[in-house]
């Protein structure tokens, strides 16, 4: 059916070597291949695929035309040019491993739905350049075969490697998509179900009052050909009625279903919401069901019924409706026979799910597809950054773009994530679903397999990149289960399934499917089998049978692998996540769309000593034995451990973190957001996320190229980019540079004088990067004063671009800077003069050379950002250095602590008495930072420390 | 010095106008490295008070008497009680059984006095709900006439508001005894029995047996040729008053007789100033005795814009600079027996030592004093240099550090030793002065405190 499929080999290498890694070894995320493998080209691979940007593609299994492409994001047909959307949706779509069981499986009586959980694969297309992560899920559509509609999900790419590396992550990403569309699919699937009960409990009514009718008719005892049609028509109708019942339900024990999937953590207020729902639902129509006697209108009434059908046509109660009020629903009569034409049209996606949810999940793809831009080496670096980061967050407010993800930093992976906002859903339900404080029980049950087997081989994967992307192997889920599914899929070629993964999710499809009814146990059944493994992997793929074969000694060698990418992948997401938050809300969806679109002519900037980085990268990337051992060093937990080390962190999120659950309101309430915490928690989340906003665009880049420095503009990314030139430039310009920096760096305001606005905020604007803990918008900088200043405001701020004027107000300001002369160091750019205090330390020679070599802005900037987080670092190891600041004996005085802590800053970190006073200028901004309180700021007014030292005039 | 800013074409800056000496940017020996500023007045903040070891109150003339913690720099307690601007402030510590009551006095232009209670609990709980925590209770006295002063006298347990009145109040501010005064500006200043009035007037408060008060005009100190302008105790048996026209005597407090008298009279020395100081004698205001202060050895008089130390067991003067700030200095301190502080007009506040003189040569600053007992004279005998020789006993008062922060003048400061110095100044602000590294030090304790309260130590 399919020619030439490709093989993307999912596998793990074999780590014989790797019995003990050394614990203090660099995390191998953070470590750099030093050189890159010579026959690593990386442009060898995407050139000849025939669209240029990746893009989420979604397609649909229809039950009447097959496979096809719903839609595209972004929803451009340039982005897919020439490239065979049908043929692809073919393509994906024939590689369903969702092992869905439907119609009546033996021995129950009634119809039943099938419970499937996604499936993840990955899959290439050599001849279309193409490779894809696919994402199966299955919709519930009360007319569709056997309920279930297939949809899936795919992120096509050029780049294998860039799909097989970002694995977890986007398996995570599309996991929540997908979680977003299935809950608004489950409701509409109720509203549908409980709409088709009602018809059918009117039919019923009507049908019983015309049996009523007929046998009252005919002779006693003896009923008429027409009177047993009617009494069979009432008996299927009844069935008609079990059997929807019984499928609301099934639905409705939906969220409280173990999950197998680890990705598959629904948002604890969404599932509250249904559940509340649900349980209505079921409720009505659990005490409909008791009483048969239905005939007569006026006895509905009284039952309370009101929602079931009325002749009249009377308003009903529509609190079932949950969402919004309509006009009273009209129930049809229904014909004996359950219509399941192939003529009548098929409901489409968006009817599918709850629009609010749609939409959300469309949001989130846009999102996805946008954090997945740029090139893997692009990625990997900010994934790099990002987690440096995170470890470092006292810090980071010195000289680090805010991430914003203060908050949710331990949310990681398993962070129960809503797409939709509720604040929506609440300000229009009628009936709120109560706030749950502890949706615990819901977690660990869905946490429930915790089975230290099972979950381990979910995420046992690695890239195995030998093999070249022609090459046709198939790595097979060695579970009995499966085995059909995974026959078919041999039978068709159709590339490969993300072998244990997709194991897991089967047996998880499978138990539940068959015991579904049964309370959820650990299942031995559900352990991979390693015989059956062996068996299978003989059978389907001989190639790959001694790595399978070695698969039970592999889990528990070399699983840390996994993890490691679980944990940088979850990192990377919540950043990413927080960046197009912050996108989305600015409300400047063109400006930071065109941004995103030209980060990867900003990469490309990027000198030859990141082109070395990147080419270490790719060449880490295409030896697959340099990815298992990640992290190995951090993690050396037993291996089934991991895994479940990072479910609690699951439950952790629900508590505390669920903050950033909704990124989707354009105008963000957040107090809405917050099911949990006490009330100052809330206001502090409030005011986090609120920064978060503000700070996001900064991590992506997206630039308000209007905006100036200074309050209300966020500085991005890109402006520090553009300010690196900037400083380059001031450095090369000025000799005294060093002096200007050294000044910055340790706290003396700085203030640039100057007539020329342009000049003094251009210059302003490539200070502030030297500005320690410049605030989320720079409040710390003002980049144009023109009037007096005083001494609150060199409090206020430390780099103050000033206007020059020859005007009595220009005299009264020159009188306050020669009053404030020793609290400031001035920069004339008129003259080209600076006055400060003297430097003589070596520690800034390396970023304020002269005669650097470095031309690039942008190389400029990372030189700087570098030299700076080490300073960061020494002066966070100078803050909570015990000894330092605390005697070590009673007995010890004042100045031995002070000989100590100077022979600290002098010996071991090698600071002569200005740099030493920098890291002390730091370590105080971390101290204050640190014992800020949580809410709010201080009662007290900031402290501003200074010394008495002499300026001199520097010239040019 | 900043003349490259201004590009040459504008006007001189104070500091290269004014004569007065300057320090430079490099004060090993200033140890305020580190400033908070106070904001929380909307006009002229003019006086300080001293609460207890963390506490001080400001009041201005917005009406507004704040309390603050030295420690933190927090705003503790906002009274709003009076009116109009506030013209004297006191405290009053009272002490019954083994609790202290400190009670903040203040008198307002609203022709009202009131009277708030602190309790003296622990210091810490203090500070953490010191903001819910008011005025035990708040008195409010109207009287007929604005107290211009406020003095306690803690022996007696009683204090004294005078104005155009004097009035002698209990410690449970009960009215004790009442009394017209004649004049309507003056200054009380004594302490038990003794209530020298300005101008020139004292009065006796005699406790009679049955313990009731009352007040008796002693005697006219008619002795000053101009108005009195500060007048101070300086122990048991003697006061002292300055006058506008730079008197200094030394009264004795139970004779009533001058013990010494002096007049400052600062005079340049250099003969090629003469002409010029001929032709624009000195003003009376620069010589003016603003303020007094004292330890019960030094005398430290605040004159025009100078500073003058007197020793009142030689009865000579110690050390004299005559142009200590720019403009006329407002309240003086001695922090020790060689150093002390001022503040002035000027918007400085200055720290000073007193050194003794590098012989033979004569410090650089110019100046000239008479010193007669009893006797006034202008006559100038003799170069400086000289003079020195004459009064082995006279010290240099050297600039040791100067405080700049303030745009306005510098109302007043109150020291809390250690912890720092409160000032306050016509700009609407106070500020703090800490010491850099006592204050980081003390952060870097609560950083390992609230680790170890985090538990990650």
């Amino acid at each position: 059916m399919i020619g030439s499929p490709d093989l993307v080999a999912f596998t793990k290498e074999d780590e014989y070597g790797e019995a003990s890694p050394d614990p203090w070894a660099l995390p191998e995320e953070f470590s750099v291949p030093l050189y890159p493998l010579a026959d690593s080209n990386p442009w060898a691979k995407t050139s000849y695929a025939k669209f240029t940007k990746d893009f989420i593609l979604i397609s649909e299994f229809s039950e009447q035309v097959g496979p096809q492409p719903l839609l595209t994001i972004p929803d451009d047909p340039k982005v897919c040019g020439t490239f065979d959307l049908n043929y692809f949706s073919l393509r994906i779509m024939s590689v369903d491993y969702q092992a869905s069981f439907v119609g009546h499986p033996p021995g129950s009586g009634y119809p039943r739905l099938s419970f499937v959980e996604d499936s993840r694969v990955v899959l290439g297309d050599s001849k279309e350049g193409a490779f894809a992560y696919v994402h199966h899920l299955t919709l519930y559509d009360l007319e569709a075969r056997g309920f279930v509609r297939p949809f899936c999900m795919a992120y096509v790419s050029a780049d294998e490697r860039k799909i097989m590396l970002q694995f977890q992550e986007l398996s995570l990403r599309f996991s929540q998509a997908s979680e977003c569309l299935k809950t608004g699919n489950r409701r509409a699937f109720a509203k549908e179900l409980q709409r088709k009960l009602r018809d059918l409990e009117y039919t019923r009514s009507v049908l019983q009052k015309e049996e009523g009718l007929q046998r009252e008719a005919g002779p006693q005892g003896i009923y008429s050909a027409h009177a047993v049609e009617k009494a069979n028509e009432l008996a299927n109708v009844e069935k008609s009625i079990f059997e929807h019942r019984d499928l609301l339900r099934q639905i409705s024990s939906y969220p409280r279903r173990p999950r197998r999937d680890p990705h598959a953590v629904t948002c604890p207020k969404c599932m509250t919401e249904c559940l509340s729902e649900y349980e209505e639902l079921l409720d009505k129509y659990a005490t409909f069901a008791s009483p048969l006697n239905y005939t007569e209108k006026g006895e509905r009434r009284e039952e309370g019924e009101g929602q079931t059908c009325e002749e009249g046509g009377e308003e009903e109660d529509d609190d079932e409706e949950g969402v919004k009020r309509r006009p009273s629903y009209i129930p049809q009569l229904i014909k004996a026979k359950s219509a399941k034409c192939f003529d009548k049209r098929l409901k489409t996606l968006q009817e599918l799910c709850d629009e609010t949810y749609y939409t959300a999940t469309v949001e989130l793809l846009k999102e996805t597809e946008r954090s997945f831009r740029g090139d893997l080496c692009y990625l990997h670096t900010r994934r790099l950054d990002g987690a440096l980061r995170r470890k470092q967050k006292v810090t980071n407010f010195l000289f680090e773009e805010d991430l914003g993800e203060d908050d949710e930093e331990d949310g990681g992976t398993l962070r129960p994530f809503c797409a939709v906002n509720h604040a929506v859903d609440n300000s229009t339900l009628t009936h709120p679903p109560p706030i749950v404080l502890c949706p615990e029980p819901l977690e660990l049950d869905a946490l429930e397999p915790l089975d230290p087997l099972e979950p381990v081989s979910e995420t046992s994967h690695t890239l195995e990149s030998e093999l070249g992307p022609g090459e046709s192997q198939l790595e097979s889920s060695p579970s009995d289960q499966t085995l059909e599914t995974q026959e078919s899929s041999e039978a068709t070629k159709g590339s490969f399934s993300s072998e244990k993964s997709m194991e897991g999710h089967a047996d998880g499809e499978q138990s539940l499917a068959s015991m579904r009814s049964e309370p959820p146990d650990p299942d031995p059944d559900l352990t991979p089998d390693p015989e059956h493994n062996t068996d299978l992997e003989r059978e389907s793929s001989s190639e790959e049978v001694e790595t399978t074969a070695g698969e039970d000694e592999a889990d528990t060698g070399g699983d840390q692998t996994p993890v490691s990418l679980l944990e940088g992948a979850s990192e990377l997401e919540d950043g990413k996540q927080e960046e197009c938050e912050g996108q989305r809300e600015s409300g400047r969806e063109g400006v930071t769309e065109e941004v995103c679109e030209t980060e990867p002519e900003l990469l490309v900037q990027i000198d030859t000593a990141c082109c070395m980085a990147q080419d270490g990268f790719l060449y880490e990337a295409s030896v697959p034995d340099s990815v298992p051992d990640v992290g190995h060093s951090s993690h050396p937990q037993p291996p089934h451990s991991l895994v479940v080390n990072q479910e609690p962190q699951a439950l952790l999120p629900l508590q505390g973190d669920y903050a950033v659950g909704s990124p989707h309101s354009e105008s963000p309430t957040p107090g809405l957001e917050l099911p949990v915490g006490p009330p100052g928690d809330t206001v502090s989340r409030c005011s986090a996320e609120d920064g978060s906003d503000c700070t996001m665009s900064a991590s992506t880049g997206s630039d308000r190229a209007a905006s100036p420095l200074g309050y209300g503009g966020v500085v991005t990314l890109r402006q520090r980019k553009k300010a690196g030139q900037g400083a380059l430039r001031f450095v090369r310009q000025y000799p005294f540079a060093l002096q200007a920096l050294w000044c910055l760096l340790s706290g003396r305001t700085l203030v640039v004088l100057g007539a020329d606005e342009g000049r003094v905020r251009r210059l302003v604007a490539a200070l502030a990067l030297f500005v320690p803990g410049p605030g989320r918008c720079g409040e710390r900088v003002q980049a144009w004063l023109s009037c007096p200043f005083t001494l609150t405001d060199l409090q206020r701020w430390k780099l103050i671009g000033l206007q020059r004027v020859a005007s009595p107000v220009g005299s009264s300001m020159l009188y306050s800077l020669s009053r404030y002369s020793r609290y400031i160091a001035i920069l004339d750019t008129d003259q080209k003069t600076l006055r400060c205090p003297p430097y003589r330390g070596q520690l800034l020679a390396n970023i304020a050379d002269h005669r650097t070599y470095i031309r690039r802005g942008s190389t400029y900037f990372l030189h700087v950002q570098s030299t700076l987080s080490s300073l960061a670092a020494k002066a966070f190891l100078f803050t909570f250095t015990h000894h330092l600041h605390m005697p070590v004996t009673s007995t010890e005085g004042p100045e031995g602590l002070e000989a100590r802590r100077r022979s600290f800053l002098q010996e071991q970190l090698g600071l002569r008495e200005e740099d030493s006073q920098i890291l002390l200028y730091l370590s105080q901004l971390i101290t204050q930072q640190y014992l800020q309180p949580a809410t709010g700021g201080s009662a007290a007014a900031p402290c501003f420390s200074f010394n008495y030292t002499t300026s001199f005039l520097y010239k040019i | 010095m900043l003349r490259w800013i201004l590009g040459g074409r504008d006007a001189q800056s104070a500091v290269e106008k004014s004569p007065v000496l300057c320090i430079g940017e490099e004060q090993p020996k200033n140890w305020f490295t580190e400033l908070q500023v106070l904001k929380g007045h909307f006009d002229i903040v003019r006086f300080l008070v001293q609460i207890d070891d963390f506490r001080c109150a400001s009041a201005g003339d917005d009406g507004l008497v704040l309390v603050w913690n030295v420690e933190t720099g927090e705003k503790l307690q906002e009274l709003r009680g009076h009116s109009q601007q506030i013209t004297a402030i006191t405290t009053f510590t009272c002490v019954s059984g083994d609790t202290q009551h400190t009670s903040l006095i203040t008198a307002s232009s609203d022709r009202t006095l009131s009277v708030s209670s602190f309790s003296h609990k622990h210091k810490h709980t203090l500070c953490r709900d010191g903001r819910q925590q008011g005025p035990r209770d708040m008195t409010r006295f109207t009287t007929l006439a604005i107290v211009k002063c406020l003095l306690v006298l803690e022996r007696l347990c009683v204090w004294l508001s005078g104005g155009d009145e004097l009035c002698v109040w209990n410690k449970d501010f009960q009215l004790q005894c009442q009394r017209q005064n004649h004049s309507d500006t003056g200054e009380h200043k004594q302490e038990e029995q003794l209530l020298p009035c300005a101008p020139d007037i004292i009065y006796r408060l005699t406790v009679s047996s049955d313990s009731s008060l009352s007040v008796a005009e002693i005697r006219c100190l008619s002795d000053h040729q101009d108005n009195i302008r500060a007048l101070i105790n300086v122990n048991d048996g003697l006061f002292a008053s300055g006058s506008h026209i730079g008197e200094l005597i030394l009264w004795d407090a139970t004779e009533w007789n001058i013990l010494a008298y002096e007049h400052i009279l600062w005079e340049e020395s250099q003969a090629d100033t003469q002409a010029e100081i001929r032709l624009g004698a000195p003003k009376p205001s620069e010589m003016s005795i603003q303020h007094l202060t004292t330890n019960g050895k030094l005398i430290l008089a605040a004159v025009g814009s100078g500073l003058y130390v007197y020793s009142i067991l030689t009865k000579t003067v110690v050390a004299y600079r005559k142009t200590a700030h720019d403009s006329n200095v407002l309240h003086t301190m001695l922090l020790s027996d060689s150093e002390l502080m001022s503040c002035s007009e000027d918007g400085s506040v200055r720290m000073w030592e007193m050194q003794d003189l590098p012989l033979p040569a004569e410090p650089a600053s110019p100046g000239f004093f008479g010193m007669w007992s009893f006797g006034r004279s202008s006559k100038q005998t003799g170069p400086p240099s000289k003079k020195v020789m004459e009064m082995p006993s006279l010290r240099m008062l050297e600039l040791t550090g100067d405080l700049i922060g303030h745009s306005g003048a510098v109302q007043m400061f109150v020291s809390f030793g250690a912890k720092g110095l409160v000032t306050c100044s016509t700009d609407h602000l106070l500020i703090l002065w800490k010491n850099g590294e006592r204050q980081s030090h003390l952060r870097s304790l609560a950083l390992f405190q609230k680790l170890e309260e985090n538990g990650r130590l």
